[in-house]
């Protein structure tokens, strides 16, 4: 039994297409249904539908063979407890800092509101920088506006949501794109079924 | 802190209860009674040590893995052990110096800073085998053989190994002319198979040597991946066909005929200080290697290979090993019977678990867990078995 982890939304939805192509189908919308887990067309594969910040924990510790995630959930995940070996090129985005438009340099320690706690400690490290840092959980927009924090850093795709609040981008931290993780005792143990995935998945995005 | 949280022990700390306690200390006995069959010498290395000798680099994932306090007497700073295999290379070069091979092996809780698996043990109980003075694949062969028995011996029969050899991709990463940092980001990149990165990275170096990494990654599977990886390699280094000599003999060894070798030529693992041929064992159950071991090199200038794993871990993986029932009997609380107290030395003596009851106990015989107890009939204390 492969037991696949995905998140619902983006990921879910730009997934789909590229296992359709290695055979892989689910026999439930994820989105209608309430289900967690859920067959597929083949009787040996199961989707396992879980938060995307999760997904390098299960598939980590083995809870689940395979995992979709984003770039920028696996550099917070951090660590070598992974295989990543193909880059499905989806659900793309940026890693960025943002900041108020036309914001002034600020001459003192720099508070930054971000979900991604190690991706900005480490950014500002390597600049040099010492920062403090706030963890929210979301809107992160709101931060700069209220006084909370001077810059945030968080994901950008159009940039919608920054112009919306007063925001603009400043930095590029990383280009993000969705990741196909493996767990590595099931790439050993189930190798042969793992590297034609790998192959069919990588046939897929080319 | 809140008072009803007192008794709670720290995070990933664990203590071990009655019944499981006692299957892991006959575990413990016959683990060290095989490796004493194979000529294994057992070493206690003490639970704490100066940093200096406990830590093969400062700053590596040992150092932090290691919990540090200040020695009043010296002022120097001490670490409690969290891999006993630098510990058992120190004895084996500084006290044992012997010429000969050495065979040691140990048994022992490290403790380390974080957890290594999730909301997994900081305290393992370590166990291991290391052979030290010998520089032939015969060493690896033997160490791989006795971590399998190991494995065997604890009651797990179906496992997958994975071999790998680190000094191809090491000596490949050397040749190239990438910066220091470069090279760290490409191994980086190498212990995960990001191949989108690997190659990004490559793209600097020069042809064959780029293509012989970027075909590394793709080198895993079964033993015909090393016939494979010969035709890769053909213009490699006499090293690197040194370590597919290696892999070749270790996977020709009829020791290993029965058991199912994976390889992965682009693995690496565990802590930095390993050298040569490298292996783990895994099981379906698990998503992460129970056993691993290698040749290393800790700064003592002699061959060493070993392996290690956690009992603890071992133990978690099996179905049913508590399903053992105790055999006890019960005596009254009669003290001054000198008839009694003859008959219970007599029973413990062939080897019966005898508990004395205490005058006006709560509790009879089987709430104490016993499944007969001794009664006073016409010949004599006798063993009377309870009605089922």
């Amino acid at each position: 039994m492969l037991k696949i982890a995905l998140s619902k939304g983006r990921i879910f939805k730009e997934t789909l297409p590229l296992l359709a192509q290695a055979g892989i189908e689910p026999l439930e919308n994820p989105e209608t249904s309430r289900k967690l887990i859920l067959k597929t067309k083949h009787d040996d594969v199961e989707l396992v539908i879980i938060r995307a910040t999760d997904v390098p924990t299960y598939v980590e510790y083995g809870a689940a063979d395979v995992g979709v995630a984003g770039k920028d959930v696996l550099l917070e995940h951090g660590g070598e407890g992974l295989y990543e070996p193909v880059d499905l090129k989806i659900a793309t985005c940026r890693l960025m800092v943002a900041g108020p438009v036309n914001a002034p340099p600020l001459h003192r320690r720099l508070r930054i509101a971000t979900k991604f706690v190690n991706i900005a400690r480490r950014y500002y490290a390597e600049k040099g920088e010492q920062v403090e840092i706030i963890k929210l959980y979301g809107s992160m927009e709101l931060a700069p506006l209220v006084g909370l924090a001077d810059r945030i850093v968080d994901v950008v795709d159009t940039g919608k949501t920054l112009k919306a609040n007063g925001l603009e981008p400043l930095e590029h931290i990383a280009d993000i794109s969705s990741r196909l993780i493996i767990n590595k005792a099931a790439m050993k143990i189930k190798h042969a079924q793992l590297k034609k995935l790998i192959q069919q998945l990588q046939q897929a995005v080319n | 802190m809140n008072s009803k949280e007192r008794w709670l022990l720290p995070a990933g700390i664990n203590e071990i209860l009655p019944n499981e306690a006692n299957y892991l200390e006959k575990l413990r006995r016959r683990l060290l009674d095989l490796y004493a069959s194979w000529g294994y010498e057992l070493v206690i290395p003490p639970m704490v040590e100066y940093l200096e000798s406990l830590l093969v680099t400062r700053g590596d994932a040992l150092d932090l893995q290691t919990f540090k306090l200040i020695d009043q007497l010296t002022g120097r700073l001490m670490g409690v052990r969290a891999d006993m295999t630098p510990q058992v290379a120190r004895i084996d070069a500084h006290h044992l110096k012997r010429q000969v091979p050495t065979r040691l092996c140990y048994l022992g809780t490290v403790l380390h800073t974080r957890p290594n698996n999730f909301a997994g043990s900081r305290s393992p109980l370590q166990v291991g085998a290391e052979l030290y003075g010998y520089q032939g694949i015969a060493a690896d062969v033997e160490i791989l053989s006795l971590m399998l028995e190991t494995l065997r011996e604890v009651g797990i029969e179906e496992f997958q190994v994975d071999i790998g050899h680190v000094s191809i991709y090491q000596n490949l990463i050397e040749q190239t002319k990438l910066n220091p940092q470069e090279k760290e980001d490409l191994f980086d990149a190498m212990k995960r198979k990001a191949v989108t990165e690997i190659n990004e990275l490559l793209s600097n170096v020069s042809a064959p040597l780029r293509q012989m990494l970027s075909e590394l990654v793709q080198l895993n599977g079964d033993r015909n991946i090393l016939q494979e990886a010969r035709q890769v390699f053909s213009a490699a280094t006499p090293e690197i066909h040194t370590a597919l000599d290696d892999l070749e003999a270790l996977s020709l060894s009829p020791q290993f005929r029965e058991v199912s070798l994976h390889f992965d030529l682009a693995e690496a693992r565990g802590y930095h200080y390993h050298t040569g041929i490298v292996f783990a064992a895994y099981v379906s159950k698990h998503g992460q290697a129970i056993a691993k071991g290698g040749r290393y090199d800790v700064g003592y200038n002699r061959p060493a290979t070993g392996f290690s794993t956690n009992l603890l871990t071992l133990l978690s993986l099996l179905e049913n090993p508590l399903s053992e029932t105790t055999s006890a009997i019960f005596a009254p609380a009669q003290q001054d019977d000198a008839t009694l107290t003859a008959k219970v030395q007599e029973l413990r003596q062939a080897g019966e678990i005898v508990i004395s009851g205490l005058a006006n106990q709560t509790g009879d015989a089987q709430a104490m867990g016993c499944d007969r107890e001794l009664r006073l009939m016409a010949n004599g204390w006798e063993v009377v078995s309870f009605e089922k």
